[in-house]
């Protein structure tokens, strides 16, 4: 949830090379370059994460202490490998990880593989749901407030702005709940569908595990409504909150843009101020927006696991927490790595967007 | 005199809202008025709150009633004094997280800005990394770390100001070393360099007092980040248990199931309490950014533009 | 509507019978008591307070005047383009229409079709990410030429025809550019494009050539006043450069604190100004070859004394970022400054004159040949065995407003070498600082004061008695006075010359502006792009340059005096005819 804080912004052709003269290879260099930068960031989460959570002990013990036998326990140690040291295992993990070999939770004797694959769709299907509502409500009305700056639509949309970011989502779930569901009764109050729905789901050869896309492809207009249905709720509660994060992002940098000499100079010329926001002002906002919008992927993982939770929306974040209060640190570890890759490459593919926007990083 | 004066409206919020006009005075105004309430709240929990905040009472899910008036939890909690005593709680957490992580991530960021070279590279890979990845989802981790197990009042709330504060080091760290590397190429350091000033001298005297010049604002800003941070930790059952101090998140949490069936009050008390205190903060931290920058700031118009607009319509 | 023709027949009344307007009865501007309030913290401000003047199709006009003149405000009011904190009364006709009452649909109709603006910085006026011939195409399409909406292609054409009207080369392919790809003096001659675009009777252009170095502003004021030949194009000019307003303007306007001084032809108004105000500002303006710093000398001054700084072959290399190569700022260049001396050192931007005075203070490393500094060669560079030496060195920087730590008083930030390389008392401090002050002609009283509390000539001041508080033997001036404007400056460039004179500190004094260098410099050296083209007496080097660049360079100083600038300016286009 790093959102409010504005980082003095870095410009925008990163860096690119500024040289007057067309240098071909700049773009792909760049590209190059970005890319290999994305291995240092999974790397220390990683490690981080791994002996963050090792500090409290090897995972058997924490996951079934209590509940075997001493010398059981003591066996499956040892099976397991958790009583070698720490920078061995490290180091094994490491190699796992490279071969994309995770193990097995301790919980529930799964492929972390598999876990990853099932919930992960269903995370991935809440944020893109939420994303939608964010970009629908975000984007139109933080340029709607700069346009009207000062004025009292703009009051309006930051207002909203911050209400959005100063209500978590767990209670933005549990009011959306109390009037929608419990009280009009007009959505349901959890989950992502009827059991019969999950039942066809699971039925489905070759699933893409979102299920709106699912039951579109396999034409069952039933399945397709209530997985709508469902939701509506939770893809409001986390897109809100994503929603006030871009509004205000659009507005401000879109404020900095059309304070800048050349849309002025484009008034000047006796451009329309609708055709300065739409046309002129757009494209040059839009490149640190974009910059910063990926760092939101942050903001929208961490609101996953929480929205999850209240929804009980059976994606990695709703597992996670189910993981962390059963201490199957194995399983929790593969969900982190996951969630680092996906912070990771997607902080790339928004710095590469942003460079094929700029001229001045394309030529 | 003139001194005294200007000392005065020198202090943040004071100029900032002499500054002011229109929305942006209201937002300020908003901002003063419920962070004051949350900070008196906070202050004054033991003589407003009619019972303690982890005493309990045989009515369970009891409704508003004239003895608990905002009405009781399922574990017999009476959730007004739980929302009285919670903003104790945040006020805590808030205070040690916030200054553990300015007094770490001002210290790093100076060092990594203004020497360079190995440490600064492997701060600002370590620091990047850290920030890009949910703070939620950290603070959960270094949570598990720092408890194993369930803890008093005070090892939960240092629990959870240390899991936040992890968490906001690589902000303060990147804001003060961009505004060191900014600070290094100004003349006025350079200056410093040319006269033969020591490095310590520079960062002490010259650099550190205009490095955090925007404090105030991050740690507004910053502060209702941990309230959200700390309330989802309790949401998901890592923050400070119940029976060791009241804490908004963790009320959150049991309130869900009470909302499926209907019973609103023991989620809707905390969770209006946090959103207007993060509110607050924000709309604080909000309007202080924007006074402070002159392209954000609300521009006045001069009186006869008023009055002439006023002209116009009468015209037309 | 009415409001605004009613106020149009007023002024057309008005300014009847005005010189300037005689020719045609329609003037290209008229401008009637222009009043521009502004409201701020402070309350309001009157920013402009009662201007009048007209200009005739075909004419150029300038306006001049030192910052806080309202010089750029009226510019801006022409167009319309005030902010909303600025209220303004009077009339501007443009066209027959009063800008400050139309509807701002028809000031849009007004823009570009009949006035157009030029900016101070090209680099910034041009959108980064379209492409110039896109930016063009915008001013065309939101007009109405014919009644219809100029079409995608017809746009286009019209771009870069526009684009070949100022000299832009293959403009067919060069329309689809984005600015980045266009060097400086270009990209100006790209917004001059977009300007003329739609063939508009009055051009505005504010500082044009201010952000361009001499050589590329000595082609500017050629292109805009080929414009005004060829097309008769009205221009106001507005600029605070003397030698500019002599080259280009027909007739002045001076500005002094919002109100209009003096209006003249530009020849009454140099050979023989009205106003104390104008006399002043004229007598201010350096003139190249006018008290020269060495008139008379026939060879070196202080070439006995003992050498302070001496470069052999010196080189600076920027490294590249990321697998780009180096740049080298530097290129084998060698000099000597003596005891006593001062060195001036002219260049554009980029030449390395600024990269050379950083390096003799330790600022920036030297990567090749060799630099002695008071006997320390900097090739082997380590701040702490520096660190001694820099008592010896006194650094003046250019912006008044940066070079001071905002949070410490003037007094303290002059003491800081006195701190730090004396054991002198307290008190004992507080009397020298106050000393320094005097010297440099402030008050004492104001050590007590805040950098802000101070005008930029007064910091420039301080800034001075700090780089002499030591009295050091070498002082590095990089560009002084560049920042302030032309009456300040003189008083600026007067102190220094006087403390320079009494206490006899060698001194590199880097600038772009010959004719300050000559002022103060008895041996110039000339930077062009890093190599040392040519160094000797400064009156030498002005009145009879060697090296072709610098013959360029000198032939493309405007001298703010318009008959000799009619003659350089013929010398100047022979030169590069010439070539």
């Amino acid at each position: 949830m790093t959102a409010l804080i504005d980082l003095p912004a870095e410009e925008p052709a990163l860096q690119a090379p500024k040289s007057k003269k067309k240098t071909g290879g700049s773009l792909g260099k760049y590209l190059a370059i970005r890319f290999v930068l994305i291995f240092p960031t999974i790397f220390i989460l990683v490690t981080m994460v791994f002996f963050l959570m090792r500090l409290t002990g090897d995972p058997i013990t924490a996951a079934l202490g209590g509940r075997l036998p001493a010398d059981q326990l003591a066996i499956r140690i040892h099976e397991a490998g958790y009583d070698r040291p720490l920078f061995i295992q490290y180091f094994e993990y490491l190699g796992q990880i490279a071969t994309g070999n995770f193990g097995r939770t301790i919980s529930d004797n799964l492929l972390i593989s598999d876990m990853l694959a099932t919930y992960g769709s269903a995370t991935l299907e809440l944020a893109i749901n939420s994303l939608v509502v964010a970009l629908l409500i975000g984007i139109p009305l933080g340029m709607l407030a700069a346009y009207k700056r000062d004025k009292w639509q703009d009051a309006i949309a930051r207002v909203l702005a911050i209400a959005f970011y100063a209500t978590p989502v767990f209670f933005a779930g549990l009011i959306l709940k109390l009037i929608f569901s419990i009280w009009l009764g007009w959505f349901p109050v959890a989950g992502r569908g009827t059991t019969s729905t999950e039942i066809f789901m699971a039925q489905l050869e070759s699933p893409s595990g979102i299920y709106w896309l699912d039951a579109l492809r396999s034409g069952n207009m039933n399945a397709f409504w209530d997985v709508v249905q469902h939701s509506i709720l939770p893809a409001t509660a986390l897109g809100l909150l994503t929603a006030g994060i871009f509004l205000r992002l659009v507005r401000t940098n879109m404020i900095g843009t059309l304070s800048r000499d050349y849309v002025e100079a484009g008034r000047s010329r006796g451009v329309s101020e609708f055709r300065l926001i739409t046309k002129h002002a757009y494209k040059p906002a839009l490149i640190p927006i974009i910059t910063v919008m990926g760092l939101q992927i942050a903001l929208l993982l961490g609101g996953a696991v929480l929205t999850e939770t209240t929804f009980e929306w059976k994606g990695l974040g709703f597992q996670l927490a189910q993981y962390l209060t059963a201490r199957d640190f194995v399983a929790v570890q593969g969900i982190v790595v996951l969630l680092a890759v996906i912070v990771a490459v997607t902080n790339f593919i928004v710095d590469v967007i942003a460079a094929l926007i700029d001229p001045r990083v394309r030529y | 005199m003139e001194s005294k004066k200007s000392l005065f409206s020198r202090l943040p919020v004071i100029s900032q809202l002499k500054k002011s006009m229109g929305l942006q005075r209201g937002m300020l105004v908003t901002g003063i008025v419920l962070t004051l309430i949350f900070l008196l709240t906070a202050a004054l929990a033991p003589l407003i709150a009619p019972f303690g905040p982890t005493q309990r009472f045989d009515e369970t899910q009891a409704a508003p009633s004239s003895v608990h008036l905002w009405g009781t939890t399922a574990g017999g909690y009476d959730v007004l004094s739980r929302t009285i005593w919670g903003a104790q709680t945040a006020v805590f957490v808030i205070v040690i997280a916030v200054a553990l992580s300015i007094f770490i991530g001002v210290i790093l960021g100076l060092l990594s800005g203004y020497l360079g070279g190995w440490l600064d590279r492997i701060l600002v890979v370590v620091a990047d990394a850290i920030y890009a990845f949910p703070t939620l989802l950290l603070a959960m981790v270094m949570s598990i770390a720092l408890t194993q197990g369930s803890s008093d009042m005070w090892a939960g709330i240092f629990a959870a100001a240390i899991s936040i504060t992890v968490v906001f080091i690589p902000q303060y760290f990147r804001v003060i070393r961009a505004e060191t590397i900014r600070l290094k190429a100004e003349p006025f350091v350079e200056s410093a360099i040319v006269v033969g000033a020591s490095t310590v001298r520079i960062m002490a005297r010259h650099i550190f007092k205009n490095a955090t010049r925007t404090l105030p604002l991050i740690f507004t800003l910053n502060a209702s980040e941990a309230i959200l941070t700390l309330a989802g930790l309790g949401f998901l059952g890592f923050g400070i248990e119940p029976s060791s101090a009241a804490e908004w998140g963790y009320d959150l949490n049991h309130a869900q199931s009470d909302a499926t069936a209907g019973i609103w009050w023991t989620g809707v008390f905390p969770g209006a309490a946090i959103v207007m205190t993060v509110l607050g903060l924000t709309l604080l931290g909000e309007s202080m950014n924007d006074l402070n920058d002159p392209r954000l700031r609300g521009r006045k118009k001069t009186k006869k533009n008023a009055a002439k607009k006023q002209e116009e319509l009468v015209e037309a | 509507m009415s409001r605004s023709t009613e106020n149009a027949a007023k002024v057309n009344a008005a300014v009847a019978g005005v010189p300037g307007g005689e020719k045609s009865p329609r003037s290209a501007l008229q401008i009637a008591d222009l009043k521009v309030t502004f409201a701020t913290d402070q309350g309001d401000v009157l920013a402009v307070k009662d201007v009048s003047f007209t200009v005739a199709p075909g004419e150029i006009v300038a306006i001049v005047g030192e910052s806080g003149s309202g010089k750029t405000v009226t510019a801006k009011a022409i167009l319309g383009l005030l902010p909303e904190t600025a209220d303004s009364s009077g009339a501007v006709i443009i066209s027959g229409n009063d800008v400050l009452s139309v509807s701002a649909q028809e000031m849009r109709q007004i823009r570009g079709r009949d006035v157009a603006m030029v900016f101070q910085e090209p680099s910034t006026a041009l959108n980064p990410v379209h492409t110039v011939g896109w930016q063009i195409a915008e001013g065309l399409r939101a007009h109405r030429p014919e009644g219809k909406r100029v079409g995608k292609k017809e746009a286009r054409k019209l771009a870069i025809e526009a684009l070949a009207k100022v000299g832009i080369p293959e403009p067919e392919k060069r329309v689809d550019y984005y600015p980045h790809q266009f060097s400086g003096g270009q990209k100006q001659r790209v917004v001059i494009a977009a300007a003329l675009a739609l063939n508009p009777g009055l051009i505005v252009a504010d500082e044009p050539t201010t952000a361009l170095d001499v050589t590329v502003q000595a082609e500017i004021l050629e292109l805009l006043r080929d414009l005004r030949d060829r097309y008769g194009t009205s221009i106001v000019l507005i600029t605070h450069n003397m030698g500019v307003v002599a080259d280009l303007a027909d007739r002045v306007v001076v500005m002094y604190q919002g109100d209009v001084v003096e209006k003249a032809s530009s020849k009454v108004l140099f050979e023989a100004p009205q106003q104390d105000y104008t006399k002043a500002l004229l007598a201010a303006v350096p003139h190249l070859g006018r008290n020269s710093a060495s008139a008379g000398f026939t060879e070196r001054a202080f070439q006995d004394k003992e050498v302070l700084v001496r470069a052999t072959d010196l080189e600076i290399e920027y490294p590249g970022r990321l697998g780009s190569p180096a740049f080298k700022a530097v290129d084998k260049v060698s000099f000597t400054i003596s005891a006593g001396e001062v060195f001036g050192l002219v260049g554009e931007s980029g030449s390395g004159k600024t990269t050379i005075g950083r390096a003799i203070a330790g600022l920036n490393r030297t990567t090749g040949g060799s630099l002695n500094v008071l006997g320390y060669e900097m090739l082997n560079y380590k701040e702490r065995t520096f660190r001694p030496l820099r008592k010896d060195i006194g650094f003046v920087f250019q912006d008044p407003a940066a070079s001071f730590n905002p949070y410490l008083s003037i007094g303290e930030c002059v003491a800081e070498p006195l701190l730090i390389h004396t054991d002198l008392s307290g008190p004992a401090v507080t009397k020298r600082v106050g000393e320094l002050l005097e010297s440099v002609q402030l008050p004492g009283a104001y050590a007590k004061r805040f950098p802000h509390e101070l005008s930029g000539g007064q910091r420039q001041r301080a800034s001075l008695a700090r780089g002499l508080a030591l009295s050091p033997k070498l002082l590095i001036a990089d560009e002084p006075t560049s920042a302030l404007d032309v009456s300040v400056q003189a008083k600026v460039l007067e102190l220094f010359r006087e403390i320079q004179n009494e206490l006899g500190f060698a001194a590199l004094f880097i600038s772009h502006d010959l004719a300050v260098v000559d002022i103060l410099a008895q041996w110039v050296g000339v930077l062009y792009k890093g190599k040392m083209v040519e160094q000797g007496i400064g009156n030498q080097v002005m009145g009879n340059p060697q090296a072709d660049y610098t013959k360029r360079l000198i032939a493309s100083l405007p001298v703010p005096d318009p008959a000799e600038q009619a003659k350089r300016r013929a010398a100047h286009q022979a030169l590069l005819a010439a070539k």
